[in-house]
């Protein structure tokens, strides 16, 4: 029996042997489970030095799935999630609604309370059990994002923030004696919430996804979508990625990530829907029946798990049920990547062999984001790029 | 036929003889009185009390006097885009204002500044003419950076009221039109927690010019209890910040007691929360106004949905008020200031500063010009004034 453990749908296909002009991130350290993606070379064709070979019996070697599950339900899991967007967006409700706990109190300045200046970021952490899956969760939300009269420059603490989380890993990462399991900390995905004009994207949200989408895995998705009729929805939807496409923003599920078709056909059906117009709750009410989750107006209750009313399904599965480990590891394989390779030429040294690094002092502005994705699995080789 | 010199019917029309009245103008004579007179001859002879003048048939006159003039009323839409301005208007005159609208990409809008389009509809209904111009301001709201928002909206509205009073202060003040804003709806997104500080500073900036009326936008993305919360949450930041909205006349008692419930009504009601639409659906077997959603229809005109009813009924039995406001209070503000100020225009004090050292500065280059012309013609007549003296002259 095949355990499907790694939530990607493509299988496992078999480890070849690592060759010394391999440039695949594998190369470069012990294979950690959890460091790692479990299946990192999913679609890799057997290079022609290493033949497949034929199996005359069953030998056990599937059995590494069920080793790999153990460990990691010992481990549990990590996940950070950061969620952008003017206030009143229903940031936190969406919060609550996607791991069903009222983990979240949404926050509401008091009257006579000046609204801060400066973006505040708060983070809270939770550890949820299922099925004796365990899952440390991060929520870090941005309130006071675009609220202002004068935005200019409010995605800079955010910029900051997630550098941040990539610098501490770094410096962990870097040291002689490091710990076995770092604690990830770095933002594994960025819920944009867009507020639903019916319009276009407005300037302060291109300009925001323009700047995070080359740092952070970015999802947008289109707040408070009760307030659009079905044919609203498709026509703001379609808008929306016109606009994606015209400015140049690569949201997640990027393109140039697509490691086989069938990813890429899985991948193209939700870049379809993407932004998926998503409607929270988390009051119960009373339907046919069946008690679910959904808003109640005087003119019906809008079910928030029920397709026809809204994408909020679309959204969970894709952020926790098939794309979670795939958030961490484009996380870890690709922008963590970037941004230790920009650190790294600031310091004008590159790990060779097993000396120590003087690394540069961070500088005091984080916001410096690297550039475009050149570096994608060249960790190595970058002597002479410039950054 | 006139000169029939009855006791009663020299009382009740003073004005066929030629007497001026109280406006020093010389009304006509009042046709249906004049025919009521032929027919009922009796009843003018015998008034109903002794004492009876009879003008209380003025406000007829006036009633029919502006029937034939017609209405003429300016309403100013702010809000962010997105808000469903367009579709309110469109649903609350029951008229497309906007039958080629393009709503403009994300590209064309990181360009763009606040602009106002005005657009003047005559609507007529039962023999009243009403001419109605709606201010538009598109771009408001949606730069990165709002500080400028409304400056251009402030000088439309400055500028209405200098042309008025030009017209005013002019010869001919027969026709004048009216352009001062009546009124502003400000669109407050149902999205927020209650008032945003662009909000907060635009009403603060043009509360002392046009009436106010706050109207939440897209309401029908709120339940009952959030709608309520945040009614009272706009009214509570109001009175914090001492915005000064247009408060609904409160019913005269001599009113009937409908009139006075249903002014109570709309100012429990203030902010008003509407949907607009403008797209028949049907709905329980008969076609109405409202939007369809998978999970019901919303119906613009049922008052348990939204208060879009609420909204109109205001807007039509206190246009007369708006007006007024604008002209004893928001006009004469204006007018005073202006005044005080004594004609000279009021531009940004650095442009001023700027343009005065300028001038100041060409006024010196041209003096000392003259000095030097002046000393080069005195030096010739010093040199070669042996001879001539005077006849040079004194041209300077």
């Amino acid at each position: 029996m095949r355990t499907q453990w790694s939530p990607s749908a493509a299988p496992v296909t078999p480890l070849s042997p690592l060759h010394p002009d391999d440039r695949h991130p594998c190369a470069l350290g012990p294979m950690d489970p959890l460091r790692r993606s479990p299946s990192p070379c999913t679609s890799r064709p057997p290079s022609p030095r290493t033949p497949p070979c034929e199996m005359l019996g069953h030998v056990g070697i599937e059995a590494v799935l069920e080793q790999l599950k153990i460990k990691a339900m010992k481990m549990g899991f990590e996940f950070n999630i950061m969620v952008v967007g003017q206030s009143g967006l229903g940031k936190s409700t969406m919060v609550n609604t996607l791991f069903k706990s009222k983990m979240w109190k949404s926050t509401l300045p008091g009257l006579g309370v000046p609204m801060p200046q400066t973006l505040q970021l708060q983070s809270v952490t939770h550890i949820i059990e299922e099925n004796s899956v365990k899952l440390k969760l991060t929520v870090t939300d941005t309130p006071g994002f675009g609220d202002q009269i004068n935005n200019d420059k409010c995605w800079d603490p955010i910029l900051g923030y997630i550098n941040g989380q990539y610098e501490r890993y770094l410096q962990e990462e870097i040291l002689i004696t490091r710990q076995r399991h770092i604690p990830d900390t770095r933002v594994h995905c960025c819920v944009y919430f867009v507020p639903p004009t019916g319009h276009c994207l407005r300037p302060l949200d291109i300009e925001f996804l323009q700047r995070l989408c080359r740092t952070v895995n970015v999802v947008p998705v289109i707040a408070r979508a009760d307030s659009l009729t079905i044919e609203e929805r498709e026509a703001f939807r379609r808008r929306i990625q016109h606009d994606l496409r015209a400015h140049c923003i690569e949201v997640y599920p990027q393109k140039c990530f697509d490691e086989d078709i069938s990813d890429r056909i899985l991948n193209s059906k939700i870049r379809d829907r993407i932004p998926f117009a998503v409607v929270g709750a988390d009051q119960e009410h009373l339907v046919n029946g069946r008690c679910v989750l959904g808003r109640k107006t005087k003119w019906g209750i809008i079910e928030v798990e029920n397709m026809a009313h809204c994408e909020f399904p679309l959204l969970r599965d894709l952020l926790i049920r098939s794309h979670l480990q795939d958030l961490k590891d484009i996380t870890h394989n690709v922008h963590y990547e970037n941004y230790r390779v920009f650190r790294l030429n600031q310091s004008h040294a590159l790990p060779r062999g097993p000396g120590w690094v003087n690394l540069a002092p961070a500088p005091a502005d984080l916001t410096a984001t690297p550039g475009p994705w050149k570096v994608r699995w060249q960790a190595h080789d970058s002597s002479d790029e410039e950054c | 036929m006139t000169e029939t010199a009855e006791e009663g019917k020299d009382v009740f029309f003073p004005e066929r003889r030629g007497h001026q009245n109280s406006f020093g103008r010389r009304i006509g004579i009042d046709e249906t009185s004049l025919k009521m007179s032929k027919q009922q001859p009796a009843q003018f002879i015998n008034p109903e009390t002794p004492g009876y003048v009879g003008f209380a048939n003025l406000p007829n006159q006036v009633h029919r006097k502006s029937v034939k003039k017609g209405f003429e009323f300016t309403l100013m839409v702010v809000g962010e885009s997105g808000l469903g301005k367009s579709t309110l208007i469109n649903s609350l005159f029951l008229t497309d204002l906007y039958p080629e609208r393009i709503i403009p990409g994300a590209a064309e809008k990181i360009e763009r500044t606040v602009q106002i389009e005005a657009s003047t509809v005559e609507i007529e209904e039962r023999g009243v003419k009403l001419r109605l111009t709606v201010v538009d301001t598109p771009g408001y709201g949606d730069a990165i950076n709002c500080r400028d928002c409304f400056k251009t909206i402030i000088s439309y509205i400055d500028e209405q009221f200098e042309r008025y009073l030009h017209d005013e202060s002019g010869l001919n003040r027969r026709h004048i039109i009216d352009n001062r804003v009546h009124c502003c709806f400000y669109f407050i997104s149902p999205f927020g927690h209650g008032l945003k500080p662009l909000d907060v500073a635009f009403m603060k900036a043009i509360h002392n010019k046009v009436n106010i009326v706050p109207v939440i936008a897209k309401a029908d993305t709120l339940t009952l209890k959030e709608r309520e919360r945040l009614k009272k949450r706009i009214l509570d930041e109001i009175e914090e910040h001492n915005i000064k909205i247009y408060h609904l006349p409160d019913a005269e008692s001599d009113e009937d007691e409908d009139f006075k419930e249903q002014t109570r009504l709309l100012k429990a009601s203030i902010p008003f929360s509407v949907v607009g639409s403008n797209q028949l659906i049907e709905a329980k077997g008969k076609k109405v106004r409202g939007r369809l959603y998978p999970w019901g229809v919303v119906e613009v005109e049922n008052p348990e949905h939204n208060d879009f009813l609420k909204l109109r009924t205001m807007l039509i039995t206190h246009m007369q008020d708006l007006q007024e406001v604008t002209q004893d209070l928001h006009y004469e503000n204006f007018r005073s200031e202006r005044l005080k100020r004594g004609g000279r225009k009021v531009e940004n004090e650095d442009m001023n500063k700027d343009q005065i050292l300028l001038e100041k500065e060409a006024e010196l280059r041209r003096m000392q010009e003259m000095i030097a012309r002046m000393q080069a013609q005195m030096q010739m007549q010093m040199q070669g004034g042996d001879g001539d003296s005077g006849v040079h002259g004194h041209h300077v």
